[in-house]
């Protein structure tokens, strides 16, 4: 197998938020990372079913919806991830027997959704003023067949490559909160998109720290 | 998740304003809220805001085989996703009274009323037909979600294209729009919906109910009508009683209101096409506010990494050689299969041992947890000694298993274990 070779021409496609965009929810974002676009809403921390109440903490629901017919497989394993990580990062233990729903809604599909539905997660969660331990991110890495490395891919660059990964990193010290690994790669090369998602993180986390100062600013 | 009820207070204070002809945002009786049509990315993708109310409507379409009765006619299906996006009180994948009645005036508003040649879906005569569905997706919830969803789901309609397609002979070619640009659907007429909701039977009317006003209303009215004052379907419900003058009055209010509203789609639809043609970018990610503050964009950004590499090669030699595996699956028995295990053993359970056989090995963990058993069932027979009838009840029949048990372990393994002694 080929190995990555060299730097190449590494970049993040443009990409915007906005927040509070609906006014039912407590939170809600949306995300656009190139033509990829997702609306995030949360509600709570509000009244929780009995059947999943948990005693010490509050019960974190993710739903995705894709955009036509029912979720399937693939947005249940990705509601997984999602959750997973917001778990990890929420301080869930502060609302115990409450519910926290998070729905995202996919808008446009142009490569890198799980990446995006992180994004847009995160800044609804902010959004609704819900206690963090940290702030998270996701990147996707692709390695295509000439054995580069692509960050925040398009569904086509997705398409050609060989192996693609996403990964959740934290805002405190850039480690891996969550990974979503498709395709065959090295030991190395897996390192190596770690490394590159961690320097990439270092942008968006920039870009959420511009967006929250715009936010409390009081001119533009 | 429950919805917040509506105080008493709230309740009393709407009906009031209303009996006082004023609303809570300040409009008239007969007027709309504020309404803005967008498009999505891809063709025949459409979002409606009507005040806050945000609806976002998709249509796709695919091949299928037709209706037995219906041979050469195109397949049109509606969903109406009540997503909990919207509202806390919509549960996900549930059929609410509401989605079915949702559900079932779209399909009446734009299925029954042949506003869409189904004819021209056909592909071939009882093989293949186009399906075209469309799904409305509720994205947040203040009120009058009918007409939004009516305005969406007709918008993108308008929209859509569908992929060109060839035949020949028996094959049919379905050209990528690279190959062949695509084809819009062809539509006869727009019938949209517009709602009236009636306080205090019948008394007082409102158009566009807001969330609140419509927790409130004692019955609702929809007309769904085209431009040409067609009135396509039209549905009362609440069980309010209208006079055949309301209705009328209704219906006139309607054809203004519905000749307003499609003037504004074609406007929409005639700015998104000039957009597409001038080549420039479109979406939603072009739709979005930038005059806000809770809104910020950036440009493309690029991604240092000129240290990755060394980054990974530091951490990949840094790390534990992972331990060594087995090339082929080990035959121990014939008849036995295993992968993965014969190696040294990381668990430091046999740590006096020398790596022996595989089968010993295995011989004399079965032996020592034999032996451990035979401890315990030692201390059981102790404890039986004390007064506690329970443990004396259970004596016999411990006694009896640990006899079993030892008569069983020396009849199966007889010679092996007898060596295991000696050994020890």
């Amino acid at each position: 197998m080929m190995e990555v070779c060299g730097s190449t021409n590494v970049s993040l496609r443009e990409f915007g938020c906005e927040q509070t965009l609906l006014s039912r929810p407590d939170g809600s974002a949306s995300f656009v990372q190139g033509d990829t676009s997702v609306i995030a809403a949360v509600y709570g921390p509000a009244e929780v079913k009995v059947s999943k109440e948990i005693y010490d903490r509050a019960t974190l629901e993710v739903l995705i919806q894709p955009k036509v017919g029912l979720p399937s497989v693939r947005e249940r394993s990705q509601e997984q991830c999602v959750r997973e990580t917001c778990e990890a990062s929420l301080l869930l233990t502060l609302h115990p027997r409450s519910s926290l729903t998070l729905v995202l809604q996919l808008i446009h599909d142009d490569g890198s959704r799980l990446a995006c539905f992180l994004n847009a997660a995160c800044m609804a969660l902010m959004d609704a003023g819900l206690p963090m331990s940290c702030l998270f991110c996701g990147v996707t890495c692709a390695i295509n067949a000439d054995s580069e490395i692509i960050t925040d891919p398009t569904a086509a660059q997705e398409k050609e490559s060989r192996a693609l990964m996403t990964f959740a990193i934290d805002s405190k010290e850039q480690r891996v909160m969550m990974s979503y690994t498709k395709g065959s790669f090295s030991v190395h090369e897996l390192q190596q998109c770690i490394a590159v998602s961690q320097k990439a993180s270092e942008n968006i986390f920039q870009f959420y720290r511009d967006s929250v100062r715009r936010r409390y600013s009081k001119n533009l | 998740m429950k919805d917040t009820p509506l105080s008493n207070c709230e309740r009393d204070f709407l009906l009031k304003a209303i009996e006082e002809k004023k609303r809570l945002d300040g409009r008239q009786t007969y007027d709309y809220r504020k309404m803005k049509i967008t498009f999505g990315t891809d063709y025949g993708c459409c979002f409606v805001d009507l005040g806050k109310t945000r609806v976002m409507a998709q249509v796709s379409g695919e091949l299928v085989a037709p209706k037995e009765n219906r041979p050469n006619e195109g397949i049109m299906f509606f969903n109406i996703e009540l997503s909990p996006m919207a509202s806390p009180a919509f549960e996900q994948g549930r059929q609410s009274e509401l989605s079915v009645k949702l559900n079932r005036q779209l399909e009446r508003c734009l299925r029954n009323s042949k506003c869409i040649d189904t004819e021209s879906l056909c592909v071939v005569s009882g093989e293949k037909v186009w399906q075209i569905r469309v799904d409305v997706h509720m994205l947040n919830h203040d009120g009058n979600l009918m007409d939004a969803a009516s305005i969406a789901a007709i918008t993108a309609l308008c929209h859509f294209k569908r992929p060109d397609v060839g035949i020949q002979g028996d094959e049919v070619t379905v050209y990528s729009p690279e190959e062949r640009d695509p084809i819009p659907l062809s539509i006869y007429h727009m019938p949209i919906s517009v709602s009236f909701s009636f306080f205090q039977q019948g008394t007082y009317l409102l158009v566009d109910p807001c969330e609140r006003e419509e927790r409130v209303m004692d019955g609702l009215l929809m007309i769904a009508m085209n431009k040409h004052r067609e009135i396509c379907s039209i549905q009362s419900s609440g069980g309010i009683m209208l006079l055949k003058e309301q209705v009328m009055r209704c219906s006139k209010i309607a054809s203004v209101k519905v000749s307003e509203i499609t003037e504004l789609i074609s406007k929409a639809l005639e700015n998104d096409k000039r957009a597409r043609k001038a080549g420039g970018r479109c979406g939603f990610a072009e739709s979005m506010p930038q005059e806000r503050i809770t809104a910020l964009k950036t440009d493309e950004t690029s991604v240092e990494m000129t240290d990755a590499s060394e980054r990974a090669n530091d951490i990949v030699e840094n790390a534990e050689v992972p331990p060594q595996t087995v090339p082929s699956p080990v035959v121990p028995a014939p008849g036995v299969g295993q992968v993965g295990q014969g190696l040294q053993n990381t668990w430091g359970l046999e740590e006096e041992e020398e790596d022996g056989d595989e089968e010993e090995e295995e011989q004399k963990m079965e032996e020592e947890q034999d032996e451990k058993e035979d401890s315990r069932e030692g201390d059981v027979v102790e404890i039986s000694d004390s007064e506690e009838e329970e443990v004396v009840i259970l004596h016999p029949e411990t006694q009896d298993k640990s006899s079993k048990n030892a008569a069983s372990s020396s009849n199966q393994k007889g010679g092996k274990t007898s060596k295991q002694r000696e050994k020890k």
